[in-house]
This record gives structure tokens, C-alpha cells and sequence, in this order.
């Protein structure tokens, strides 16, 4: 085989993992999309918060310390004590379902049957106040977030596939979270459709997001769902978080995902789980592809705006996606 | 005399914090009876039906569900309670079958569903037939077989419909008031607003005429058939 080739194919399925991680991010807006029709802009923010969280909560930072400190003269920082990972993880998803409820209580609740803008303005407010809050507890400076994740190139595949090519090509370089990330992200999104599909829950969701009012007359509690799905939302994001953390650090510029997860959309349709998945997939492969193919030749850093030209030419051609529903109103 | 079974005593209200659409308007029915309500487009007749189900304040007024007091209760509480519904518009799960359709119907339910299902399928032989195709797929007539169909899932003691004939053809409707008079037979009893005032007066044990949000009339439904006021206004002569 040509070494070009492989070099090809190593790009694709670096690609490929990068993608898992938009499609993460991506599912978490189509899960709360479909039920309540919310867009919520602050799902990238909430990879981030859940990420400081569980930094926080495993090193056994004191939350809010600088405000405590500044009003009480105190110097505290840390209680001492280190949490483990799995502990600390069950922690972060108990208070991202709280934030799910907080949201639904004190904002959503009183937002029901307003246009959709005005959901989506009240979602970028949200997104800004969990970036405060996240910032006010748990500090601004860039964390570091090893939950045990294998990190670094995987040498069994370099080795496994070393003969592939010349003496010149050493073998597919595979980041081992990459790995693991995809398998997670795998895992993570069978159970979903598992638990959409044939779970009571699951089933309330999926006739709350086809119609709110036929769900409210078999029984439905839209709260109880829609408190349901922002849980889910966070529980997606705190996973996202988890792994984009571990690979880049927890920083404020994690939040940014969230810009990447729009194209990804566009591309999969707004309503759709599998399209959030293979949107993600097309994405992390094209822009990989896209660089290493025509970017060299045009002085690189395509990564940057491929996606979203991606998305403009769907906008464009299918504006419903891959998989979204025909956006004509039936007659 | 004593309250009917279900009753929506003097409601007034509307939406949210909109206008009030509804003005000291009584609508309800007795056990195993059928109602009927009927008037102008807009008279707020939904409106009606949807603040007896809970699905919006009423300012003042009350509920009442054998006896019971249920204006505070939410629409979930009050499919607990054994009353159904199928609203006027947006009443089924167009992107799940038919069955998954009325299993959705026995949502609260934790009982064994088997038994219900078959009767609502000898009750509507087409949704057996239909039972592995998406609802959103069907005909306007097929599709509020389902929404009856799928509200009598729950094993209701009383159900609401709203214009449970609209956009069928008229032997369709024939039917579906055939099948609606063998639901009440069986003890269940129906709160209906119908568009096709004069056949529906004919199977009302009571009818109630709404206009702008208010009582214009209310009796036997033969009676209201041989008023000549009503014939005049709202039966067309
Ligand atoms: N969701 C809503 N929000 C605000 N106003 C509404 C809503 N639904 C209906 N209305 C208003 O309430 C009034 C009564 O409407 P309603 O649907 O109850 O009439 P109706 O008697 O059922 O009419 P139709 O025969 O056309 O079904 C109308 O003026 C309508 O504009
Ligand atoms: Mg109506």
C-alpha cells in the first residue's frame, strides 16, 4: 500500500474520533430539542461547568472560596481531602440534575408556549450565568482533569501496523482517549436509544417530543420530562466535558464546543439522534480530510471554517438535514 | 338536584395571562350519559373542554369529578382520576404506530393492557389492521380512531372529546357516533363538542349551545332540536 494512503486513512480515523466528541455535543442539543423545542445555547457551557465540577470536587476544592475569602477575610482553598474519580463523577451528575430541575423551575416553567426566540434568548442568559457561577465557585485558571483515562499513542497499533507501508511510514499513531472516548461515546449513545425505546421514561419522552398536548392527555407530566431531559442534556455533557477536558484541560474555552456542535447539526437535522451521531462523524472526518488534502495546498487552518461552510452548502441544498423532518408544515 | 358526574361549574378564564375567553360558562354530564356542546367557531367550546381538563386557570369556578372538587389538579392527576381526553387538534403520536399509540394510552396504567386493546380494536376493526403502520401515515377519519381508540386505554370513567368527526366524511361520522353511543352503553360517560349540531344533538342526552364564552342555551338535546331559536341560529332553519 502507498504510504499516502495510509497516511489518508490515519487522518480519517483521527478524524473520526474527533467527530465522537462533536456528536456528544451535538446529541445533548437534540435531546432537549426534541422534546421541548428549546435550542439551548448553553449546552456547550454546561460541558464546561460539569467538567469544573468534578475538578473541583476531586481535588476538594472549596466552592466559592474567593468569594468567601473576600467577604470573611479567610484564606481557605481546599478542604484537604481528594475524592475519587467514580465518586466524584456520581456527585457532578447529582448536582447537573439539579441544574436541570433549577432551570426547569425557575426559568423554563414560566417560558411555556412562548415563541421559540425568546426560549433560545433565555437559554444564551443561562449559558452566561452558569459561566459566572461556574467561575465564582470553582475559579478561572486552567485545570487539569485526569480521571484515569489512558492517555497518549497507543504503540500495540503503531507496532500492528507498522508493516502496512515502506520502511518510511511507522504505523497508525492512535491516541489512546481517542480510543476510549469512542467506545464511551458509543456506549453512552446505544444506552440512549435503549432507554428511549424501551423504557416507560423513555417512551413518555418520545411522545412528549412528537406532541405536548396528546402527552398531557394520556398522563404526561411535561415537568417531570422536560426536568428528565435536561438531565440526560447534562449527563451527555458532563461525559463531553470529561473527555474534552482530559485532552485539552478544563478552560473556559471548552464552552466553544458548543459552535461546533451547530454545523453538526445543520448537517443531522435538529431532531435527530442518529444525526447528531453521523453529523459529528461527517464533520470530524471532513475537516481532518479536507486539511490534510486541500488545506496543505491553500496554507492550511481549514479546521477552523470547513464545518461551517459545510453547513452553509446543507443550509443551502437540504436545509433539513441528513435526518430531520421535512421542514414544510404538513396542510 | 345533585351535581352531575363531571361538571365545570361558572368557569371563567382564558390563556395564560390573556383576555378571559370563557364568562361564568357550565359545561357537563351525567353518569353513562353522552353531552354535547355545540355553537359558532371561537365560542370558546375548547377552550371549555381544555379548562375542564386543567390545561389552563380558571379565574373562577370550579371542577367537579364525582363529587370531588379537582379544579387545583393538574391534567396527569386528572387522568388518575379516570377522566380522557382527546383534544381537538394534536392528538395523536404521529411518528409512533398505531399500537405503540394506544400502549402510550395506557401510560399511567401498570395493569395488563392485552385485554383493553383487543376491545378497542373490536370496537375500531381498521386500527387491527393498521396497528404496525405510524399514525402520522393515516386517514383524518383513521386518525381520530386512534385518538378515541388510544384515550380509551386508560379505562376511563368519563371522556372528553372534541370534534371527534372533524374532517370525516359523513358516513364516517355515522359511524364513529355508532361507536361513540356503544362507549356510553358501557357506563362511560362522554363530554363531546361536535361541529354537526343536529346529529349530534340527536344521540345528546343534554346539549349545552355556547356563544362567546357563555351559556346561550341549555337543556335535553331534543329539546334543544325542537327549540325554534336554536334551529334558527345554530341548526340552520
Ligand atoms: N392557545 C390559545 N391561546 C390564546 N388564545 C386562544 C388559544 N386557543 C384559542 N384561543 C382563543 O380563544 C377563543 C375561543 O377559541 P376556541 O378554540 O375555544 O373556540 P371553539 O369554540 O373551540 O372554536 P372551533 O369551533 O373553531 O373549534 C378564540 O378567540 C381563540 O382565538
Ligand atoms: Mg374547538
Amino acid at each position: 500500500m502507498g504510504d499516502q494512503f495510509l497516511f489518508a486513512i490515519e487522518v480519517m480515523i483521527n478524524g473520526l474520533m474527533a467527530g465522537v466528541l462533536y456528536a456528544l455535543v451535538a446529541l445533548g442539543f437534540v435531546l432537549i430539542f426534541k422534546a421541548s423545542g428549546i435550542f439551548n445555547y448553553a449546552q456547550g457551557v454546561m460541558a464546561l461547568f460539569a467538567a469544573l465540577t468534578l475538578v473541583g470536587i476531586m481535588e476538594g476544592q472549596v466552592p466559592f472560596s474567593h468569594l468567601i475569602n473576600a467577604i470573611f477575610g479567610t484564606k481557605i482553598h481546599h478542604f484537604g481531602w481528594e475524592v475519587p474519580a467514580i465518586l466524584a463523577i456520581l456527585l457532578t451528575m447529582m448536582i447537573m440534575v439539579f441544574f436541570a430541575w433549577a432551570v426547569n423551575h425557575f426559568v423554563m416553567r414560566h417560558l411555556v408556549n412562548q415563541e421559540p426566540i425568546i426560549l433560545f434568548m433565555a437559554t444564551i442568559g443561562l449559558a452566561y450565568f452558569l459561566e459566572g457561577v461556574g467561575d465564582l465557585m470553582w475559579g478561572s485558571e486552567i485545570k487539569t482533569l485526569d480521571v484515569g483515562l489512558p492517555q497518549g499513542g497507543s504503540f500495540w497499533i503503531e507496532d500492528m501496523t507498522a508493516g502496512l507501508g515502506s520502511d518510511n511510514f511507522f504505523g497508525f499513531f492512535i491516541d489512546k482517549l481517542d480510543m476510549v472516548a469512542t467506545v464511551i461515546a458509543a456506549i453512552l449513545v446505544v444506552g440512549l436509544v435503549v432507554f428511549a425505546q424501551y423504557t416507560k421514561q423513555g417512551r413518555a419522552m418520545r411522545a412528549v417530543a412528537d406532541d405536548h398536548q396528546a402527552a398531557l392527555s394520556v398522563g404526561i407530566s411535561l415537568n417531570y420530562i422536560w426536568v428528565l431531559v435536561w438531565s440526560l442534556a447534562g449527563f451527555v455533557a458532563l461525559v463531553a466535558g470529561i473527555m474534552w477536558g482530559a485532552k485539552s484541560g478544563v478552560q473556559f474555552s471548552l464552552s466553544l464546543i458548543a459552535l461546533k456542535a451547530l454545523p453538526v447539526l445543520m448537517l443531522g437535522g435538529f431532531t435527530s439522534i442518529p444525526g447528531a451521531i453521523v453529523g459529528g462523524l461527517i464533520i470530524g472526518v471532513g475537516e481532518k480530510i479536507f486539511e490534510f488534502t486541500v488545506g496543505a495546498a491553500i496554507g492550511g487552518a481549514t479546521e477552523n471554517w470547513f464545518a461551517y461552510m459545510l453547513a452553509l452548502l446543507f443550509l443551502v441544498f437540504r436545509p433539513q438535514g441528513l435526518f430531520g423532518e421535512k421542514i414544510i408544515e404538513r396542510v | 338536584m345533585s351535581d352531575p358526574f363531571l361538571i365545570g361549574r361558572e368557569m371563567t378564564g382564558g390563556y395564560g395571562k390573556g383576555p378571559d375567553i370563557l364568562h361564568d360558562c357550565t359545561i357537563g354530564v351525567e353518569k353513562g350519559e353522552i353531552a354535547v356542546i355545540v355553537g359558532p367557531n371561537g365560542a370558546g367550546k375548547s377552550t371549555a373542554m381544555k379548562a375542564v381538563f386543567g390545561m389552563l386557570d380558571v379565574r373562577s369556578g370550579a371542577v367537579m369529578l364525582d363529587g370531588e372538587d379537582i379544579t387545583a389538579l393538574t391534567p396527569q392527576a386528572r387522568v388518575r382520576k379516570g377522566m380522557g381526553f382527546v383534544p381537538q387538534t394534536s392528538n395523536i403520536f404521529t411518528s409512533m404506530t398505531v399500537e405503540e399509540n394506544l400502549e402510550m394510552g395506557a401510560f399511567i396504567r401498570t395493569d395488563e393492557i392485552k385485554h383493553t386493546m383487543e376491545q378497542v380494536y373490536e370496537l375500531f376493526p381498521i386500527l387491527r389492521d393498521k396497528r404496525n403502520q405510524a399514525a402520522g401515515e393515516l386517514s383524518g377519519g383513521q386518525r381520530q380512531q386512534v385518538a378515541v381508540g388510544r384515550a380509551l386505554m386508560t379505562q376511563p370513567t368519563v371522556l372528553m372529546l372534541d370534534e371527534p368527526t372533524a374532517g370525516v366524511s359523513p358516513i364516517v361520522m355515522d359511524e364513529l357516533f355508532d361507536r361513540i353511543i356503544e362507549v356510553a352503553r358501557t357506563g362511560i360517560s362522554i363530554l363531546m363538542v361536535e361541529q354537526n349540531a343536529r346529529q349530534a344533538l340527536e344521540i345528546a342526552d343534554k346539549g349545552y349551545v355556547l356563544v362567546q364564552g357563555r351559556n346561550a342555551f341549555t337543556d335535553t338535546g331534543q329539546a334543544l332540536l325542537n327549540d325554534p331559536e336554536v334551529r334558527k341560529s345554530f341548526l340552520g332553519g
